[in-house]
């Protein structure tokens, strides 16, 4: 790095990605030409604070520019890093006492964060294998492959008491034990990277900002179970974390890092990538293996658990993308350390995709421990536009909501099942006062039962029946006894189905009734309208929600009381958040 | 799906008439219509698979990206290749979402219906592009030129609502913005 006098790091995940981060980079090639290779420009990981995207850091200096646009690089070029002043205009800003941040590790929103597994993100180019071995890179793994054996390494897995972070929370070292013990000349170790929670994206930032610490990982769990084989399952809608990994895989065999004899150990592995198709339940491990090897991704009843009977009927290991991204850590910092960090049956760390009506949308790493109050009001910097926070979920579709009365529970595996929610894979969606719960709860639904493979009878018919329900309820054709049925047939699922899509899928419904019971009377005893109403009363006659209604259902002149024709209203609330009058009644 | 197979006569075999599927469409079996370049660039693809049966899903990742979706000759095709039964080639077609049988208009518009952007308003959104295209779900327009999809999660949450044409992403839409989205891709036709 020294022969440099700067480096510019530009977040290349796909949320900045999608806001120019490439013309970025470009428009900074162009610029910095001229200066005779005094200046790197580096393509990295996901910096974690997507909503301040896309996000540029200068290094040595550690300065943090946000919102930058491509028209701005020549004003960083030339003020910055020609004359060595900062551009004030692109530093973070404090929402709580307006200063201006320069350094990261300033901003509310990374203060409580402690990374280790995304200890690399945003530091390193992930498309280069020698920044990755700079920063402790395959010494993990040597020393797995030269000082320890296997039993060693399930040992220290076990000890550190790192748990499955695809929501199941299975001990993970007890996985590889089972693997381990079962007999067997071929096995398999698979990586599950085939994130399905929608609104959740840990994993694909763990393999597009860091993807070889994921592969690292693998082979370590290869040699501690007896696996030559590694395979990578991933969804096909992540074309960016595919294409990083191909690199990855590609740059580790030239180095002799995966192949044959790595470490000249004795030790083969190989590392293949195997592409999903977009189903949901394939994060479930038996389903996982089946679409795999080519078939419908349908689940089957465990036991025999893949640890015995998994991919081509062999002993198989199944982990998820972040277990693996803790691996090395623990490898080389001792199960001691690593068991210091978190709660008393939660060890470590968890990353979420904190998400929804929060002012830090973003990527965060947080002590088990933590507790969500902690996670949504200073990390998140609260709710946007000064809302009234009403719940978070956590699980995605498996889990539940939370509220207010919950906020300070502290985040680990069981205190979570406690309140009716789960872990799950790390999904956290802030919702405010306006977000109406039996809409949300029928969201959820809609996904579960249109992803519900249609193997067992209560999930493939059963979500369907609770989703009529809630159809009739919100088209206030419902009634009380609707209710009933609801908790009846919600619970009768959780006891029936086959596998864990099947019975978490009626969670969101069931806690979403639980805390809000007000709101599916309401519904079902018709209380609610269809459309949005004006209140003639609060009306001043603006104009304002007559300019942005797309249907043309709002009339009346200026300085009079609007009114809203309620048969043609779509009920898309453009007139809701135009009013600046509080006059428009939400339905 | 279920299919009618209809009677054999010669004329309903060669107009690629054989049979009906449920929703009461003509399926044509006939695989000697499909493209001979893109059939031989899939061959070569297949022959180069070491496990091809356990490959069937790549096989028709390779497909969709060559024919633009999954037709029915084609999925016999496949079958017939790697000697699967074409029922289980079509329960996996649409087994998995990624997969389609229809044909794509030439612009995908995709609307995220992901968690993140539904608090933030996307189902509105659906409706407004689904009444301004005057379309369904997963359907082409009349035109040809779009079709439009709910699809989970493109993992822009900081941009919620995700509005996405192609590969451009659109990030915080609002309603009033879809009419104006949509303009610029019928005014370059």
């Amino acid at each position: 790095m020294s022969n440099y006098k700067a480096h510019i790091m530009i977040c290349s995940g796909t949320s900045c990605k999608a806001s120019e981060s490439e013309n970025i980079l470009e428009a900074f090639r162009e610029e910095i030409e001229g200066h005779d290779g005094k200046f790197k420009v580096l393509k990295t990981g996901c910096f974690g604070f997507c909503a301040q995207g896309p996000i540029v850091k200068i290094y040595p200096d550690n300065v943090y520019y946000v919102k930058v646009k491509p028209e701005d690089v020549k004003e960083i070029v030339e003020k910055h890093l020609i004359k060595g002043e900062k551009v004030e205009r692109l530093l973070y800003e404090d929402p709580k006492d307006r200063v201006k941040l320069v350094v990261h590790d300033e901003m509310e929103f990374y203060q409580k964060q402690y990374r280790i597994a995304l200890r690399n993100c945003g530091f390193i180019n992930p498309e280069n294998i020698e920044e990755y071995i700079a920063f402790s890179g395959y010494e993990a793994l040597g020393k797995v492959l030269t000082e320890m054996t296997p039993q060693d390494v399930v040992k220290i897995v076990k000890d550190s008491g790192l748990r499955g972070r695809g929501g199941g929370g299975f001990l993970t070292g007890l996985k590889w034990e089972l693997a381990m013990k079962s007999p067997g000349t071929e096995k398999y170790i698979i990586c599950n990277a085939d994130e399905g929670d929608p609104g959740a994206f840990m994993d694909r930032s763990i393999l597009e900002g860091d993807p070889h610490s994921v592969l690292e990982a693998m082979a370590i769990g290869g040699y501690a179970i007896g696996a030559n084989k590694g395979i990578f399952y991933i969804r096909a809608e992540y074309p960016l974390a595919i294409e990083r990994l191909k690199i990855a895989i590609r740059q580790a065999e030239n180095e002799g890092l995966l192949g044959k004899n790595i470490f000249n150990s004795g030790f083969d592995f190989t590392i293949e990538i195997k592409l999903g198709a977009g189903a949901f339940v394939c994060g479930e491990e038996t389903a996982l293996i089946h679409s795999m090897e080519g078939l419908r991704g349908e689940p089957t009843k465990k036991p025999p658990f893949p640890s015995e009977s998994g991919y081509k009927g062999m002993p198989t290991s199944v982990n998820n993308v972040e277990t693996y991204a803790n691996i090395c850590p623990i490898i080389l910092k001792g199960s001691k350390w690593f068991s210091s960090i978190g709660a008393e049956n939660s060890k470590g760390t968890k990353v979420f995709a904190l998400a929804g009506k929060v002012n830090n949308v973003g990527l965060v790493e947080v002590p088990m421990g933590t507790t969500l109050r902690e996670i949504i009001f200073e990390i998140g910097g609260g709710i946007t536009d000064g809302k009234k926070f009403k719940a978070v979920q956590t699980g995605g579709p498996s889990g539940g909501v939370i509220t207010e009365a919950d906020l300070d529970t502290p985040i680990d595996y069981e205190s979570l099942k406690a309140i009716g929610s789960m872990m799950g894979s790390g999904g956290m969606i802030v919702m405010d006062e306006d977000n109406d719960m039996v809409e949300i709860a029928k969201f959820y639904l809609d996904f579960t039962q249109d992803e519900s493979c249609g193997k067992c009878t209560p999930c493939r018919i059963g979500t369907k029946r609770m989703y009529e329900i809630l159809e009739r309820l919100t088209n206030l054709e419902g009634d009380m006894d609707d209710l009933q049925k609801l908790k009846d047939l919600g619970n009768m699922i959780k006891d029936t189905a086959l596998c864990g899509l099947g019975q978490t899928a009626p969670n969101p419904v069931l806690s979403t009734m639980r805390y809000f019971p007000q709101e599916y009377e309401a519904y079902a005893k018709r209380e609610k309208t269809k459309s949005y109403r004006i209140d003639a009363e609060k009306c001043i006659g603006c104009t304002a929600c007559i300019r942005v209604c797309p249907v043309n259902c709002i009339t009346g002149k200026v300085k009079e009381a609007h009114i809203i024709d309620e048969s043609a209203c779509i009920a898309c609330g453009a007139c809701f958040t135009a009013c600046k009058f509080g006059a428009i009644i939400k339905p | 799906m279920y299919y009618t197979v209809l009677e054999l006569t010669q004329e309903n075999v060669e107009g690629g008439r054989n049979l009906k599927n449920a929703k009461g469409k003509f399926v044509d079996l006939d695989t000697k219509k499909l493209d001979r370049e893109k059939i031989d660039e899939l061959d070569e693809y297949i022959d180069s698979l070491e496990d091809q049966k356990g490959s069937l899903i790549h096989i028709l990742h390779k497909g969709q990206s060559l024919f633009g979706y999954l037709p029915e000759n084609l999925q016999i095709y496949i079958s017939r290749k790697i000697d699967i039964p074409a029922a289980k080639v079509n329960g996996v077609v649409s087994f998995y979402s990624f997969f389609t049988q229809e044909p794509r208009g030439k612009h995908t518009i995709s609307i995220c219906m992901g968690t993140a952007c539904f608090v933030n308003g996307s189902d509105k959104i659906f409706n407004e592009l689904k009444r301004e295209l005057n379309v369904e779900n997963n359907k082409m327009t009349e035109d040809g030129l779009f079709t439009l999809k709910d699809i989970r999660c493109v993992g822009a949450c900081g941009l919620a609502p995700v509005v996405m044409v192609d590969d451009q992403v659109y990030g915080h839409v609002k309603v009033s913005d879809v009419s104006e989205i949509i303009k610029k891709y019928r005014e370059e036709d």
